[in-house]
């Protein structure tokens, strides 16, 4: 087979428009979450085919790909996906974020920030915040469309009477705009704060056939309680190989007595700055 | 004097069955109406209609509300008869696992209408959670508990709580002691009576139990087929009955 | 003007249940009760002494007449009309005791105090004191009066219906099944409603006390659909 028995970006053209159609619905008002007609695509559900509809609907022949996973742009879904799209679409692709147009991402905002024109892609796996707690969807869209939220708080309560603090650390739910409640996707609540931010924001939920999106300078609350604020929280550690302070970190467990090291999950900030001579106490 | 609940002309129809035909009453504040008839004779039905989970095809209900005065709540918008129920209205349901989160920590499922209205302390929010746990007779230590470890009569009485906590002025109860033992049945309808005086709540409730009403209900409406066939003073009612099927119901019921 | 006054009043059964039969019990019954009096209601049994009471508290319902008490005509009143009169101005002491079972004693006498607005604490001290007066023993004060003996259950039911000072009261049999000593207590208790005001209806087939404590009798016979006739 050759790439050319493909349509560009792998879709034809009236599924393009139809998830387009749900991508300007969805920065009309951002937040809400608009259902598409998901399609089969050539991987499995929780791959991120979501993300996959999103960016193959979004890109142009002009644009440059990023696909990012947990931060990394080295794993096999992300190689798998960036490879997917310069197949089908022959797109330039590129590991650095401020060279891409379209950034798709699996649970991480890049540290470095995002810039007016470019495009950030979530996969989700849930994209109902009140889900686990109403699991009637009639009744949750109930709630969305008469701003009953009580509920959300209901969960952070209960994680506060279990835990003695808010646990919720990933997919931590926020207000868009004073109006919807969101699940960002499961990214580290450190990230909530990047939420507001200079690009635009996707989120495709491939299984859940739902769409939704935050326009450039949207305003992002964290929920929480006046006696509980919300906190962004990270390891209290420098990253071992670049010595960042401020980036999120993965813990890598390096041999079997013990021994770990904490360094940035996004890769392309910690490649940049030991490019720019930053070292931390564990590189070689 | 304004009545709370004013109800005109109700009836509730499924197909060519008479759910409850043409029911009308005043509730004033502080009373209870309790409904009484066999299964089938559209006490339920008229229940649900009142409550707004049922459409009825003709009538009226008006509430008297604290914003806007008297109100016909079945030409309210959704949203605003949604928000009378989570704050001026309560329903108690027979079975307590339709009215609680059973997911959720007893303290949770309390707290929720709270936070449903605006509360954001937690600190507070748990405070008033422990005071109606402690009103209910169910103890602190049990407020980080799911409904699921607690007893029958425990979980209706964490219903209680979890729809008392916002200061409702109207509940509406679907046989709240049904299907619970006889001796848990009294220490609920002392808590439900002292509610009521304590609160100045107004309830309608709705029951097959004679002893029930005669111990909670000021006032008794029994119903036969969709229709109100007697209506007064509860103890008048059940010992001077004037239609055939009242004195039937009453003369049926076993004495110990 | 009379605190309780009858006016003309029959009353009749239909067992809807038994063929229809209508049951005619009562026909022209009068009596006026002024405040401070005490009317002791005379007959045979079964010749409708208690159903006069009944119809007085609006427990029973009457086929025509007037029925006033304290201004409010019982027989054509509203439900919550007969409940404000039973809550602040018209008490009754029945034979038979019918409480939430499990409720302590002390708040059972309480409850009358409760309902029209006395503090808890002060309606139980008053409860306390009542329930001391009439002997009951204090170690009973926190159980369920459904498991007293039939003596003690007169007394909770007494120390309910004074508890509060109505200005009009139905007694049925208050002094049956009581000893010397309360007994004693009882018609002083009746004494002193009457000192204050009170307007006393009551069966009283104790005939010392009835002599004691009555001012007048109505023989009820006279009520009778026959006697009318």
């Amino acid at each position: 087979m050759t790439e050319q028995s493909y349509n560009f970006a792998y879709l034809d053209e009236q599924t393009k428009r139809m998830i387009r159609r749900a991508i300007l619905k969805g920065l009309a008002i951002p937040g809400y979450q608009v259902p598409f007609a998901s399609r089969e695509m050539p991987t499995p559900y929780g791959w991120g085919t979501g993300g996959v509809q999103v960016s193959a609907a979004t890109l142009t022949p002009d644009d440059t790909f990023k696909v990012i996973d947990q931060g990394a742009d080295d794993t096999t879904n992300a190689v798998s996906i960036r490879r997917f799209f310069e197949r089908t679409a022959g797109v330039a692709v590129t590991t650095k974020t401020s060279e891409a147009t379209v950034i798709q991402t699996r649970h991480r905002i890049p540290e470095e920030p995002l810039t007016e024109g470019q495009i950030l892609v979530y996969q989700v796996p849930i994209p109902e915040p009140l889900r686990f707690l109403e699991p009637r969807e009639t009744e949750t869209r109930k709630m969305h469309a008469l701003e009953e939220y009580g509920l959300m708080h209901v969960k952070l309560y209960e994680d506060i009477a279990r835990h003695g603090h808010i646990a919720t650390s990933y997919a931590y739910p926020v207000k868009v705009e004073e109006r919807y409640v969101m699940d960002p996707s499961p990214i580290p609540k450190f990230d909530n704060p990047k939420l507001e931010m200079a690009a635009i924001q996707l989120f495709g939920a491939g299984r859940e056939q739902r769409i939704y999106a935050i326009p450039p300078y949207t305003g992002i609350v964290s929920l929480d309680f006046e006696d509980h604020p919300f906190e962004p929280t990270k390891a209290d550690h420098p990253c071992g190989l670049c010595g960042a302070a401020d980036s999120y970190l993965d813990e890598v467990i390096t041999d079997d007595a013990g021994g770990r090291m904490f360094v940035c999950s996004d890769t392309d900030y910690c490649e940049s700055r030991r490019a720019q001579g930053h070292r931390g106490k564990d590189a070689a | 004097m304004t009545p709370l609940l004013s109800v005109h002309g109700l009836t509730k129809r499924y197909g060519a069955h008479l759910g409850c035909g043409d029911v009308s009453f005043d509730l004033f504040p502080g009373e209870v109406l309790g409904i009484v008839g066999e299964s089938g004779s559209g006490k339920s039905t008229l229940l649900n209609c009142l409550a707004g989970h049922l459409p009825p095809d003709a009538g009226q209900v008006i509430f008297d509300t604290r914003a806007d005065g008297q109100r016909d709540v079945l030409t309210m918008s959704e949203p605003e008869r949604r928000m009378l129920g989570r704050t001026d209205w309560a329903f108690v349901h027979q079975h307590a696992r339709d009215g609680l989160r059973m997911g959720v920590s007893a303290g949770g499922n309390v707290g929720e209408r709270l936070m449903a209205v605006g509360a954001r302390n937690y600190g507070d929010i748990r405070d008033s959670a422990i005071d109606w746990l402690g009103r209910v007779e169910i103890s602190e230590t049990r407020v980080d508990d799911r409904p699921t470890t607690f007893s029958g009569g425990m979980q209706q009485r964490l219903q209680i709580a979890r729809n008392l906590v916002t200061g409702p002025r109207l509940v509406f109860m679907d046989e709240p002691t049904g299907g619970l033992d006889v001796s848990v049945q009294a220490r609920l309808l002392d808590l439900l009576r002292g509610l009521v005086r304590d609160m100045g709540l107004s309830a309608i409730v709705v029951t097959h139990d004679l002893a029930v009403v005669r111990l909670l209900a000021h006032r008794l409406m029994v119903m036969k087929d969709g229709h109100v066939v007697e209506h007064g003073l509860t103890d008048q009612v059940l010992d001077d009955p004037q239609h055939a099927y009242t004195q039937l119901l009453v003369s049926s019921v076993l004495q110990v | 003007m009379a605190m309780i006054e009858i006016d003309n009043v029959s009353k009749s059964f239909t067992l809807h249940n038994q063929g229809g039969a209508t049951i005619e019990v009562m026909r022209g019954a009068s009596l006026s009760v002024a405040a401070g009096e005490c009317v002791a209601l005379v007959g045979a049994s079964g010749s409708g002494k208690s159903t006069v009471m009944r119809m007085i508290y609006g427990n029973y319902l009457a086929a025509s007449g007037r029925i006033v008490v304290g201004g409010l005509d019982v027989a054509r009143a509203a439900p919550r009309e007969i409940l404000s009169l039973r809550r602040d101005t018209l008490g009754y002491v029945s034979q038979f005791l019918r409480v939430v079972p499990r409720v302590p004693t002390l708040d059972v006498v309480a409850e009358p105090l409760r309902a029209v607005g006395v503090p808890e604490d002060e309606a139980r001290d008053r409860s306390a004191a009542m329930l001391a007066r009439l002997n009951v023993p204090e170690t009973l004060w926190h159980l369920s009066p459904t498991t007293f003996s039939g003596g003690e259950q007169q007394r909770v039911n007494i120390a309910r219906g004074f508890i509060h000072a109505y200005p009009a009261l139905l007694l049925d049999e208050p002094t049956a099944s009581l000893d010397g000593g309360n007994r004693e207590v009882v018609l002083s208790l009746i004494e002193e409603a009457k000192a204050r005001g009170a307007a006393i209806v009551g069966i009283f087939h104790d005939e010392t006390a009835r002599a004691r404590v009555c001012d007048r009798e109505i023989d009820v016979t006279g009520f009778s659909p026959q006697a009318a006739a």
